[in-house]
């Protein structure tokens, strides 16, 4: 396979995934936990049968539907991007990573989209259980959504099920379960979810938060806070054991990640885990410069979290490329070696094949088998290429981790003051509380630079770097189209952001 | 069960769903042709309301069911996937950002403080279903007239046309097919709308939208002519069954529907009940036209699909190398996949029933002016 390819181009695409992404996971988080807080609103209604909880309800639902409409425009240029600016990656793994997608649009698109049309329109056309069950199937259905866009994402972070076919150069799957529930997937979906429902309920708590601070809608204000603060206080919790388990399954398959995002340059055993630190800008893999200027170290932690045994031994970035022998930890170079065997013994095939030399196939074959668990690694230039941005990495993570501690907090105090009905006047914290949903943000699009950035350079872990899996384009068509979308969401979000003050400002309109 | 039908039979099966749900989308472009229709038959801001939220309720499952369109394409035959979208950029690249602006317009049209103003928004939807819609019309030409690209050993695609897909549209078949997607979505939008909306007191606005079904018919028909007359004449591309080679054959379209009888009877009567749809529209006050267009247009766009994939043809030829042509064997997922796909196919029928279930309920009361007054949440 050629291993030509132009460096600026693949980080135009890079770049491009990055900002439609980020872009489209503005919106998605949202649309994932306020789906559900709109269904828990309409049931209070329904069962309560209050006009004031319709009322309600109806305010959040007109905010969920200007948010999910960008959500959709985002997403579709996603879905095709694959296609697009990474063609051999879909054609290589196609086999395997088509299929979620597929999956996704069959049984959670439809879900949303039909539902979607009687949770909006269809207040006075269906009975008010079938109203009610719809907005449920909103919720189901767009958290089905992620459920399969993680399990695409969960493989690519560690690909199991499948097996390459040197037929046709391409891998296929052999276990559609293994890949369903692999560890990386389930830990993916369940904290991805959970900490969505987070960051809804801190979107409610700042839009209450800004009632109560101007006096407005004070009553609608405080039963809002008190749904959300409970809904955020269980995602909170379930978000912090969820992120633990991804940190364990991490350390499993993606030691390289976790060094990086712990800053870990040198292993060790008992290592500890640094709360806050600042990371030395200038360290390289294998110099004796020091990794931090400055850091808070909890002794022994780290081992704890990422084996789950305190002595245990966690390789750190130089370990993992140079290898440790005493440690049993096999180098990048050495897998660079091997896969470049790999490399060439599936040009060889290619070339037996060619002549229809069946000998020669068997032989490459045989060879080829015993390498190709490293395939990827023969692609890269030097063993250095293969550490993730360190910096980026350990202060995204860190990011995450402190703000996610801040926020529930937070919901905690909201909820203890909402329930005495307190929370008027406490203007300290309705100030903190109006800035929640954008810390939330925050932490939410750290997530996702810790997970995407901490795997480069591999688009599909050991397998397939991302300058293998790009697409046969120049830069400069990239990068129009990079500029393209900056131009169109950026435009589309400014539109979004004003609708949706504006309506935030009207309030929830009288009911009949 | 599934899991020991034949590699071949599934390749069939795949191609047969990926066409269904395309010719569904087709189907569902009423839509895009109700919104290019908005300047032509709403003259008052309470018309333009009323078209604006009657195709509102829909315009998520059109969209929705072309993002499955590239989703099961994905799934089942990863190589076209990986060859089209890689190597046309421009022509998809465009053609998504047609559907990103449609995404949010409904929404935003009418709501206060929306940067862009109403027009904006409405030029968007316009956009959207004349530019979008020609150009996908003129992408799915190229099952016919060929593409430019050549594939490694790898399977890696190289385009070899600058253009990068965009040539597409400079091909007279092409076009063709792509205006007369066009027109044929007005017709489909007019009869959508003549089922869809209550006229009560706007007599003028329904004799507007029951003309426009006609006039697009009449606009539509020379392409549609242009682009049957061509498949029955031109060269077509077709494989070797026993070597898997390409070559050029003289009135391979015309054999393979001469070598499927049942795909020509259903282009017949796709074509037939589109007319007689637009035919109640047009001259009838029936409500019932789109319940024999919408269904016509599913089984004549079945036809052309079945007729690009079957009978030993790639769907997807090249033009610069014969041999990288993709045909639904060599560009399929493996039998693994297929198969599981398969199963989870099974539910589809399920979610159909619930999507017609669901129109039904919500379109028993037909959407009348004082539906889309004031502004309350429930209006776009
Ligand atoms: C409100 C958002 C939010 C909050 C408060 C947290 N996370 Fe998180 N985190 C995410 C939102 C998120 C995310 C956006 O959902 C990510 C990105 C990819 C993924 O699977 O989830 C993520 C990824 C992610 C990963 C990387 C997984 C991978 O690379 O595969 C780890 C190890 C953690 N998280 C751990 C934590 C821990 C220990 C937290 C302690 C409270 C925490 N997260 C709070
Ligand atoms: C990078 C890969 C992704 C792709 C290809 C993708 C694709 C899409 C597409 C095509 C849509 C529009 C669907 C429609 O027609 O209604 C969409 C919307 C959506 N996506 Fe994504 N998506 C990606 C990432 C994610 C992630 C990571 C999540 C959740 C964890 C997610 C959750 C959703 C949800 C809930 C919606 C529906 C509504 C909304 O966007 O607000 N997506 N996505
Ligand atoms: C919606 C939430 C997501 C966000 C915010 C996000 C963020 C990012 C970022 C920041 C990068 C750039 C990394 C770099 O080049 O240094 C990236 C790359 C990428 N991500 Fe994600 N990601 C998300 C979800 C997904 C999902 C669900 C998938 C797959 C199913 C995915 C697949 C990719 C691919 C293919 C690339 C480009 C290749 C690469 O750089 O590795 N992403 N993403």
């Amino acid at each position: 396979m050629s291993v030509q390819f132009d460096p600026e181009m693949v980080n135009w695409a890079r770049a491009q995934f990055a900002l439609t992404a980020m872009f489209h996971w503005i919106f998605v988080p949202l649309t994932l936990g306020l789906s559900f807080l709109c269904a828990f609103f309409e049931s209070i209604y329904v069962r309560t049968g209050d006009p004031s909880w319709k009322r309600l309800t109806k305010f959040w639902m007109k905010l969920f539907g200007i948010n999910f409409a960008i959500g959709v425009a985002t997403g579709i240029i996603l879905e095709f991007e694959f296609g697009t600016n990474w063609s051999n990656y879909s054609w290589m793994v196609g086999d395997i990573f088509g299929a979620p997608l597929a999956i996704e649009g069959i049984v959670a698109f439809f879900l949303e989209a039909t539902f979607f049309a009687v949770m909006f329109f269809g207040w006075d056309r269906v009975s008010r259980k079938f109203h009610l069950l719809s907005t449920w199937m909103v919720a189901i259905g767009s958290n089905l959504s992620a459920l399969w866009i993680l399990v695409a994402n969960g493989w690519m972070q560690f690909p199991t099920g499948m097996k390459f076919n040197p037929d046709t150069a391409r891998f296929e799957m052999q276990n559609v379960f293994d890949v369903i529930f692999s560890p990386v997937a389930i830990s993916k979906f369940t904290h991805t979810t959970s900490s969505s429902f987070m960051l809804a309920s801190m979107f409610v708590i700042t839009v209450s938060s800004w009632f109560l601070l101007k006096k407005r809608h004070e009553e609608l204000a405080r039963r809002s806070i008190i749904v959300a603060s409970v809904f955020g206080l269980l995602a909170g919790l379930i978000t912090a054991a969820t992120g633990d388990e991804a940190a364990y399954a991490v350390a499993r398959h993606q030691p390289m990640k976790l060094a990086a995002f712990e800053g870990l340059w040198q292993g060790e055993e008992g290592a500890g885990l640094v709360g806050a630190g600042i990371i030395n800008p200038e360290k390289r893999p294998g110099d004796s410069q020091e990794a931090f200027s400055f850091e808070i170290r909890v002794p022994g932690l780290l081992s704890l979290l990422a084996n789950r045994e305190a002595g245990s031994f966690v390789p750190g970035i130089n370990d993992l490329v140079y290898g440790n022998r005493q440690h049993g930890v096999t180098g990048v170079k050495e897998k660079m070696e091997l896969g470049k065997k790999a490399v060439s013994a599936l040009a060889a095939y290619k070339q037996a094949q060619k002549q229809g030399d069946s000998q020669a196939m068997a032989r490459a074959l045989e060879e080829f088998s015993h390498y190709s668990a490293n395939l990827g690694y023969g692609y890269l230039k030097s063993p250095e290429e293969a550490v993730p941005p360190v910096a980026i990495s350990f202060y995204a993570f860190h990011l995450m981790v402190m703000l996610g501690t801040f926020l529930m907090l937070l919901c905690a105090m909201y909820l203890l003051l909402g329930i005495k009905n307190r929370l008027q006047g406490n203007t300290l914290l309705l100030a903190a509380g109006l800035f929640s949903f954008f810390l939330a943000l925050a932490a939410s699009q750290a997530g996702w630079v810790v997970a995407e950035v901490g795997r480069q350079p591999w688009a599909i872990q050991d397998l397939l770097p991302v300058t293998v899996a790009r697409s046969n384009l120049t830069a400069a068509t990239v990068k129009t189209t990079f500029f393209m979308f900056l131009l169109t969401f950026t435009l589309l979000l400014v539109a979004e952001v004003k609708i949706m003050l504006t309506q935030i400002r009207k309030g929830p309109e009288e009911v009949k | 069960m599934i899991g020991n039908l034949d590699t071949a039979v599934l390749q069939q099966l795949w191609w047969l769903l990926c066409s269904v749900v395309g010719s569904l989308f087709l189907f569902l472009t009423f839509v895009q042709g109700g919104q290019t229709l908005l300047w032509q038959i709403a003259k008052t801001g309470t018309e333009k309301s009323m078209v604006i939220n009657s195709l509102g309720r829909k315009w998520e499952l059109t969209f929705t069911t072309l993002v499955l369109f590239g989703g099961a394409l994905f799934a089942a035959f990863p190589k076209f996937y990986a060859t089209s979208f890689g190597g046309a950029y421009w022509v998809w690249v465009i053609i998504l950002f047609t559907f990103i602006i449609q995404a949010v317009s409904y929404e935003y049209r009418s709501k206060p403080g929306n940067v862009l103003g109403a027009r904006v928004y409405e030029l968007f939807l316009f956009i959207n279903g004349s530019l979008g819609l020609l150009l996908i019309g003129a992408a799915v030409g190229t099952f016919f007239t060929g593409s430019n690209f050549v594939l490694d050993e790898y399977n890696l695609v190289s385009w070899t046309n600058p253009l990068r897909g965009l040539e597409a549209a400079f091909n007279l078949f092409n076009v063709s097919l792509g205006l007369f997607l066009v027109f044929h979505a007005r017709s489909l939008g007019a009869m959508y709308l003549a089922n869809n909306l209550d006229f009560k007191g706007h007599e003028e606005f329904e004799k507007r939208v029951r003309s426009a079904a006609l006039i697009n018919l009449v606009c539509g028909l020379p392409f549609l002519l242009y682009v049957l007359g061509s498949l029955v004449f031109m060269d077509g591309f077709a494989i070797e069954p026993a070597t898997g080679k390409v070559f050029m054959e003289t009135g391979k379209y015309l054999h393979n529907l001469q070598a499927m009888p049942a795909v020509a009877a259903m282009l017949t009567a796709g074509l037939v009940l589109v007319v007689a749809g637009i035919a109640l529209t047009g001259f009838t006050s029936s409500r019932s036209g789109i319940w024999l267009g919408g269904p016509g247009t599913v089984l004549a766009g079945l036809a052309l699909f079945l007729t690009a994939g079957y009978n030993n043809t790639p769907f997807y030829p090249s033009r610069s190398d014969l041999q990288s042509s993709l045909s639904i064997f060599n560009a399929s997922s493996s039998h693994y996949t297929l198969t599981a796909m398969t199963y989870v196919a099974m539910v589809i029928p399920l979610v159909l029933a619930y999507i017609a279930y669901v129109w039904y309920l919500m379109d028993r009361k037909k959407l009348g002016a004082e539906d889309v007054s004031g502004d309350s949440a429930e209006v776009y």
